[in-house]
């Protein structure tokens, strides 16, 4: 019966495969959406019902989006606080990392659970501490003061990616370096570093974009000056009542570098988010 | 030079002793093998040596200078590792070119070493593989390549063999004693299969629960073991250990008798027994004999018997060839 067998398993493989897409597709179609209502008119796009692909795309919306805000001042403030945190945080998270993975304690597991925990917690719990913080100190609405408090949200993540990586390194690898005569410069510079380095990479990818898309914290801590495209998106949606095709094409206009730097590294983000189980 | 000394080196692991203080002189040239069961301290007490755990207590000597506190790079040792821990990002080139870089040699003279060794060990089609596009034989001498090198004052090995196929470990385990034949540097070998220990050694270390049960040559086990440990656990296969009366009438607790050592016979002899099952191994057929009062006793005769499950058969101990052990397993004089 081996070509019963078969015929099952195309057809369960069938099966699957269109529920993948299926799911695919829902997780797509809002992203998609936003980007053909970024192209209708204010009244086509709250038309109903609503047109899918033949309405007269119109690039206006993008215009005057450009013309009423400075996009290319939040895209540099994006990429100032999302490239700065994650590099900050790594740095970081490098050697807390190393030594929780090759050093390992008592305490170990409960040092990487309670970090972990800190990310249970809602941020809204903690907003009027920081709030009042960066008040004091001046730094509401600076890139620095954003740099920073994204470095802490997103530490415990880093710090765990690099600690799965590292563990993958099998500790034999790095006696025998030893053995050779490496100092411990060498053996992190020669041996360590060469064999972390894809996931290093897909960590601070994943980062990236975990920062570029983190609204809660850039919202409530810069209004304007050192605003990221997260308040560049906002301001559509509040000021002068909903207009649905001019938000559309802000929050196209700020989604695109990180979808286009997502596809030339989807690799590097898979192995990233399954924290290195797939090779 | 390459004199290893260890002088009441203990190792704790928190609460847990896994290496009571233990004292061993190991002389330059020599080819010891520390053999003992999985779990009894053997590449803990190589880690020791190598400088890769702390001991908890005791010294241990280097050619007569204390290297206790020294870390492992500044040792002067190598070691090949049971898994070879090749560094996978670099060329086989590159790999045993590793401890001569460190070393800060001249890169002339470091490909001039590389390309002798690889010579040496039959890589030289492969210097510029990667280690994962090796066969694990290959891989086991890119290792031991990396490992001489460099010139150490002492080779040590953890079980390098154990990851190859029966037949390729034959030929591994000849290779590296070729190798020390030829380099005449000391070797420090750990394994858990007593072949390898008999067949490799000068010296055989025997382990067990971290504490040195005997030191000695391979016949020197093989015909003196000091304790039940040692004698069933040097020789293969084991030897017949006899407790009880029979024991007793020798003036001993156990007795024990090795497979070979005992002729058989159809007709006559001091035990009768029945043959259980045999092993044919083709020069020689291992019996298992049911004898009354004494238990399964495993016979070592030629290569066709012509004895059957349930043949009544007769075994005499050959004179002089008897071991016994007194109440704590010492073996009597
Ligand atoms: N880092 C460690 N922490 C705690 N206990 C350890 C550690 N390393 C080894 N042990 C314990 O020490 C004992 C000896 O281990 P070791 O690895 O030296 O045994 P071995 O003789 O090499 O065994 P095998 O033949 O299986 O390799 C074991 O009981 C082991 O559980
Ligand atoms: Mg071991």
């Amino acid at each position: 019966m081996p070509d019963m067998a078969r015929k099952t398993t195309s057809a369960r493989k069938a099966t699957v495969t269109a529920l993948a897409w299926t799911v695919g597709f829902l997780i797509f179609f809002p992203v998609l959406w936003t980007f053909l209502t970024s192209f209708k008119t204010e009244g086509e796009a709250i038309a109903a019902p609503p047109s899918f692909l033949f309405f007269d795309w119109t690039v206006e919306n993008y215009l005057t989006v450009n013309e009423r805000s400075d996009y290319p001042r939040h895209f540099w403030n994006s990429v100032v606080i999302s490239v700065g945190s994650t590099l900050l945080g790594v740095l970081i998270a490098i050697p807390a990392a190393w030594s929780l993975a090759f050093v390992p304690g008592r305490r170990t597991r409960d040092v990487l659970m309670w970090m972990l925990s800190t990310k249970m917690m809602p941020a809204v719990g903690v907003l009027v501490p920081m709030y009042l913080i960066f008040r004091d100190t001046g730094l509401l609405d600076t890139k620095s003061g954003l740099v920073g408090v994204l470095t802490l949200v997103n530490l415990p993540i880093i710090v765990w990616m690099l600690y799965t990586y590292f563990k993958e390194i099998p500790a034999e690898i790095l006696e025998a370096a030893r053995m050779d005569g490496a100092s411990l410069r060498s053996e992190i510079i020669y041996v360590l570093a060469p064999m972390a380095v894809p996931g290093i990479a897909s960590t601070i990818l994943l980062n990236i974009i975990l920062a570029w898309n983190e609204a809660f914290w850039t919202l409530n801590l810069a209004a304007a000056k050192a605003a990221p495209l997260t308040a560049f998106i906002a301001s559509y949606s509040s000021p002068e009542g909903l207009f649905y095709a001019k938000l559309s094409a802000a929050s196209t206009m700020a989604i695109a570098p990180i979808l286009i730097l997502g596809w030339f590294s989807q690799k590097q983000l898979v192995r990233g988010l399954t924290f290195g189980a797939v090779k | 030079m390459g004199r290893i000394t260890l002088r009441n080196v203990s190792k704790r692991f928190g609460d847990v002793t896994v290496i009571p203080p233990i004292n061993l002189e190991i002389e330059d040239g020599e080819f010891v093998v520390f053999v003992g069961p999985s779990g009894c301290g053997k590449s803990t007490l190589l880690r020791l040596i190598a400088g890769l755990e702390d001991v908890s207590g005791g010294v241990i000597e280097i050619d007569g200078v204390n290297a206790t506190e020294l870390p492992p790079a500044r040792r002067g040792l190598a070691m090949v590792f049971q898994s070879y821990a090749l560094y996978p990002h670099m060329s086989v080139r590159r790999n045993i070119a590793f401890p001569l870089k460190m070393a800060g040699m001249d890169p002339a003279e470091i490909a001039r070493k590389v390309e002798a060794a690889a010579a040496v060990l039959n890589l030289t089609g492969y210097l510029d593989r990667r280690p994962g596009q090796l066969s694990g034989g290959q891989r086991q001498r890119v290792a031991i390549g990396r490992a001489i090198v460099r010139e150490p004052k002492a080779f040590l090995f953890d079980e390098p063999l154990s990851n190859l196929d029966a037949a390729l470990r034959v030929n591994m385990r000849l290779e590296i004693s070729e190798l020390h034949q030829t380099l005449k540097t000391t070797m420090i070998y750990v394994t858990h299969d007593q072949v390898e220990a008999m067949t490799m050694a000068d010296k055989i270390v025997v382990v067990n629960q971290g504490r040195i049960e005997q030191v000695g040559s391979p016949l020197d086990l093989y015909r003196a073991p000091a304790n039940l440990f040692v004698a069933g656990f040097i020789g293969s296969p084991k030897m017949n250990l006899i407790g009880g009366p029979e024991a007793a009438r020798h003036g001993a607790v156990t007795m024990g008798l090795r497979p070979e050592h005992i002729d058989l016979s159809t007709s006559d002899g001091t035990w009768r027994g029945t043959v259980g099952i045999s092993e044919h191994l083709g020069s020689d057929t291992f019996l298992r004999v049911q004898v009354e009062g004494l238990g399964m006793i495993t016979v070592r005769t030629g290569g066709d018997s012509g004895l059957r499950h349930g043949d009544a058969v007769f075994l005499t101990p050959q004179p002089g060839r008897m071991h016994r052990f007194d109440a704590d397993g010492k073996a009597m004089a």
